[in-house]
């Protein structure tokens, strides 16, 4: 296998756009490719996060339209889709073809229109990424899924539910501060300084979570160009290097063991880990799935970085924020960025680059440049799980 | 060719429908798997056989939703229960909704209850190939 390095990566501003899910995801597209300076003859493939197409804007079968759109011949493409970690899902992919020596540039992205889609028809569409029969026809949501998450690691871990939330909400906080300082965020300028009081005390969504506990809808679009180490140095001075990738898989909720200790993301993250050879010690920055203020604490935990039942206390004493170690969303995360799901693995990578060229936004940007970055990225009911581990340096 | 399923989703909907848990025996390490599958969920074996469970079960957690998808009626509460059988499934929870919130300071008691499975029908939509079918807990 050949290593592999990302040599361009773009992101469409995230919130509401009036443009087509092909659209979002060319954008993107054509500014990763003018960054790589590759040719559009240069591409080989085109590997594309969707998850919704369909239902948003009445279009399937995308992949031939977005190679159409960018004038790349005729070559293969192919839609991904396991919810919102499709775009995570479609670079992994990208980089074992790539590793395999089978093509030498693929274009793999993300785009989504969920936003567009309205809050009652978007939580419906979301919640179809449950098992249909046996939990979406009972109503379950994504925010319910979280709350029922909060509710038993208060009840494993005996945190006052009350202290547990006071605990939540600076996961609210800190990337919300983030993410009002990135001027490609859904929320910039906004929600920079919230106390925990506004997060407790704002609308309920799914008792115990209230909307500021959860990520919005978001449309938007991001993309990466994909390519050998070897390959890159002709393109660029400043590869970055995909050291590791994992991805797992679990059924119903019912079926796994613990909702607090996803084992889908255990058996991920450990594999992108093994992958590259490295640890939860080794990374500086990492880009975590906080869909939800009990999601990112329940990941921070699955990935390594704290013990079980730690990662509550983590969050509150600032140990993941500007400073911390790992810093964890730099760039407001999904909560403070926006989660346009098909498009989330493919920005959460656009900021490991930028951070790791020492671009990220004023306020974005951890200092020292960090050396490893992470990406965590969840689909459904830890039914997909994604991680790639990025690097400055090569192995 | 030979069908897998010795219970299916249409089985366990129509076992609901008269108050039955549906439910499947391994025959290879005796545990119990629900709801269906074409292998058991504790050890893979694919020697099943159908069998009604008891319905009872506890409380593992809940949540109200308020801000339910198109189509359900909002301030539901959804449940998982771990059955006495041993598998946990999710459900709908049939008790006081101010109860099950933050507002209420001993709800997180509720988790560990006893309850016992029923059934509401929930009406088709334009996605659900048919009526939904959906264990209805009560606590006992």
């Amino acid at each position: 296998m050949r290593d592999v390095a990302i040599i361009g990566t773009g992101q469409t501003k995230f919130g509401r756009w009036d443009k087509s899910n092909t659209e979002l995801f060319c954008d993107a597209a054509l500014e990763a490719m003018e960054e790589a300076n590759v040719d559009q003859k240069d591409i080989e493939a085109v590997y594309a996060g969707a998850v919704f197409p369909g239902f948003e804007e009445g279009q399937c079968n995308i992949g031939g339209h977005l190679v159409g759109s960018l004038h790349l011949g005729n070559i293969p493409a192919t839609r991904f889709e396991g919810a919102c970690c499709s775009a995570t899902v479609a670079i992994r992919d990208a980089y074992i073809w790539v590793a395999s020596g089978f093509y030498d540039i693929v274009l793999a992205g993300g785009t989504e229109r969920a936003l567009s889609m309205g809050t009652p028809f978007a939580t419906k569409t979301f919640a179809m990424a449950n098992d249909c029969k046996y939990e979406g026809n009972v109503g379950i949501t994504f925010p319910g899924v979280f709350a029922m998450a909060a509710r038993r690691y208060s009840k494993i871990y005996d945190i006052p539910l009350d202290k547990l939330r006071e605990k939540m909400a600076h996961v609210s906080m800190k990337n919300h501060k983030h993410g009002a300082l990135n001027p490609l965020a859904q929320f910039y300028q906004k929600m920079g300084n919230l106390k925990v009081e506004d997060v407790l005390n704002a609308r309920m969504a799914c008792d115990p979570l209230t909307l500021l506990d959860c990520c919005p809808f978001s449309d938007g679009g991001a993309a990466t160009i994909i390519t050998s180490a070897d390959i890159a140095r002709r393109y660029t001075d400043e590869p970055v290097y995909i050291l590791g990738v994992g991805q797992g898989s679990a059924g119903h909720l019912g079926a796994q063991e613990d909702i607090t200790k996803p084992a889908s993301r255990v058996f991920s993250s450990r594999s992108a880990f093994k992958h590259a050879g490295l640890g939860p010690k080794d990374i500086d920055i990492m880009e975590i799935h906080d869909c939800f203020t009990s999601a990112e604490i329940i990941a921070s935990e699955a990935i390594g970085f704290f013990d079980w039942g730690k990662g509550a206390d983590a969050v509150e004493e600032g140990q993941t924020d500007m400073g911390g170690r790992p810093v964890i969303n730099p760039d407001g995360g999904l909560m403070g960025k926006g989660h346009p799901i098909g498009a989330t693995g493919a920005a959460q990578v656009h900021t490991i680059v930028e951070e790791m060229k020492g671009k990220a936004p004023k306020g974005n940007q951890v200092d020292p440049v960090p050396e490893i970055g992470m990406t965590d990225t969840l689909g459904g009911g830890f039914n997909t799980l994604a991680h790639l581990i990025l690097g400055r340096s090569r192995r | 060719m030979k069908e897998y399923y010795v219970l299916t989703a249409k089985d366990f909907y129509d076992g609901l429908k008269e108050d039955k848990l549906l439910g499947l025996r391994c025959k290879e390490c005796g545990q119990i798997t629900c709801p269906p599958l074409p292998t058991c969920q504790w050890c893979g074996s694919k020697d099943l056989e159908k069998t009604e469970l008891s319905g009872n079960g506890e409380i593992l957690t809940f949540t109200l939703t308020d801000v339910p998808p198109e189509g359900f009626e909002p301030h539901y509460i959804v449940c998982l229960v771990r059955l006495d059988e041993g598998p946990t499934i999710m459900g709908r929870l049939d008790y006081d909704a101010e109860k099950v919130t933050v507002k209420y300071e001993r709800s997180q008691e509720l988790i560990g209850k006893k309850v016992k499975a029923g059934h509401i029908v929930l009406p088709a939509d334009k996605y659900s190939m048919g009526e939904k079918l959906v264990p209805l807990f009560k606590v006992v």
